[in-house]
């Protein structure tokens, strides 16, 4: 009897936590631990590592990186992708915490969100002005396929899309190395040990 | 003569690139994907460029841009409101030839007021009165309204990235269409020189340049390809111009990416 009264409670604990998150609360909770992590009074390094494991949570970094691959992801075979994708993380987390740590305490304002479909929900924010800077719009695209978890796929920042920005950067990489997945192996790799 | 040669270059880099829809529709699907399928024709040459004028950016422009930014707060948003105030000059024929009667008009009181109450553009008196947000218009994004596709990317010694429809845009200026070169070049007048039009133009330039310090450090220290990055942040950039996103028509942006789709992360 204790047995399943046990087994009755964690199945009511499991059941509550399996809720659907808004895209628009996500974005706005995310922010404010990202806010957070850059006004603290501590290293630029230290804060490049917190802000790494916030975007491990958040941001659907497979998908970005089969995005940023653009075609050509679909001339690789399983081995090539996995490569592909242990260099892209670590690129990706370098390159994107190191973005954001140039800011100090920035206050980002969510106000609205479209859902584009089931998948896609943009969620529209502002990175309010300071004396040093006018405000900047920040559309964020959110992978909403499980509701439960939404991810990150996109900034999308003054109408510039950071992904689109990265997939033709990388497609440059290819097109001048006729194609060969290992040139931009190692771009990725140089830069992730920079 | 001059005037002459510079039309038919422009007529001849514009049907190199004519890309005219046959209809309004045509058009459209052109220009959603364009900054996509510009094609980088001269990518060895527009590298070598790139490669100069990042060197003379480090060796002159970016230090100017420094020394800007250490100017008082008054003169830089005075000196950035001029500057923006002699743009509405070309602004205005643009709205006018992208059939955008209203803001042409409202540009036109902008440009009154700022001109004479706001002691020569350097004060935004209009914005203070609830004009709305001001938005650049030149003839590149014209052309591009009216359907010509952007024709091959190209980085310009010193003036930086554009495409060749962008570049015979621009000409457009120097032939008649800038009120502001026309008075200051041929005004034959005590009070305006060709000097102060390139003036005019340097102050655009820094200006531009000292309020990107940052971002273009940014951009820099985290791209694998620099050159690959501005590229592709200029062709968005223009094509959201052309479609006039930043009046809040931001949509359009999302309409075309159907690689998102076919990406799972299972």
């Amino acid at each position: 009897m204790k047995k399943l009264l046990i087994l009755l409670f964690l199945l009511n604990l499991l059941i509550g936590n399996s809720h659907s998150i808004e895209p628009d609360v996500f974005v706005q909770s995310t922010v404010n631990r990202a806010s957070e992590i850059l006004s603290k009074d501590i290293s630029r390094e230290e804060k490049i590592n917190q802000l790494k494991v916030i975007a491990k949570e958040t941001v659907d970094i497979r998908g970005v990186g089969f995005y940023s691959l653009g075609s050509a992801r679909k001339n690789l075979d399983d081995d090539q992708k996995n490569k592909y994708l242990e260099f892209f993380e670590d690129y990706f987390l370098k390159s994107f915490s190191s973005r954001l740590s140039e800011y100090s305490n920035p206050k980002i304002d969510v106000q609205d969100k479209d859902v584009l479909n089931k998948n896609y929900t943009i969620v529209k924010s502002v990175l309010v002005a300071t004396s040093d800077r006018p405000e900047i719009k920040i559309n964020w695209r959110i992978y909403t396929k499980n509701p439960d978890n939404p991810l990150i796929r996109d900034l999308i920042i003054e109408g510039l899309s950071l992904a689109r920005t990265q997939k033709e950067e990388f497609a440059s990489i290819l097109n001048s190395n006729d194609g060969d997945i290992n040139a931009l192996y190692e771009a990725l790799e140089k830069f992730a040990n920079n | 003569m001059k005037k002459l040669t510079i039309l038919l270059f422009s007529l001849f880099l514009i049907t190199f690139n004519a890309n005219a829809g046959s209809d309004g529709e045509l058009a459209l699907e052109k220009i959603k994907s364009e900054a996509q399928n510009t094609k980088d024709c001269f990518e060895k040459l527009n590298r070598a460029t790139f490669a100069f004028n990042q060197a003379l950016d480090k060796a002159l422009i970016k230090p100017i841009a420094e020394g800007y930014r250490k100017l008082p707060d008054n003169v830089q948003k005075g000196t950035s409101n001029a500057v923006r105030n002699i743009s509405t000059l070309v602004t205005i024929p643009n709205n006018v030839l992208q059939g955008d009667i209203k803001t042409a008009i409202i540009n036109t009181a902008r440009l009154a007021v700022n001109t004479t109450v706001g002691l020569l553009g350097t004060i935004d008196v209009a914005n203070k009165m609830g004009f709305p947000k001001y938005e650049k218009e030149d003839y590149g994004q014209t052309l591009g309204k009216w359907g010509f596709g952007p024709g091959c990317y190209i980085v310009l010694p010193v003036l930086g990235p554009s495409t060749i429809r962008d570049t015979t845009g621009s000409f457009a200026n120097v032939m008649g269409g800038d009120p502001w070169y026309n008075a200051s070049v041929h005004g034959n007048n005590e009070f305006l020189s060709e000097g102060l039009y390139i003036t005019s133009k340097a102050i655009s330039g820094v200006e531009f340049r000292a309020n990107n310090i940052e971002s273009f450090e940014n951009l820099e220290e985290n791209s694998i390809d620099f050159y690959a990055s501005v590229r592709s942040l200029y062709l968005q950039d223009r094509e959201n111009k052309i479609k006039n996103n930043q009046r809040g028509n931001i949509d359009v942006i999302y309409e075309d990416d159907e690689d998102w789709e076919e990406i799972e992360n299972k």
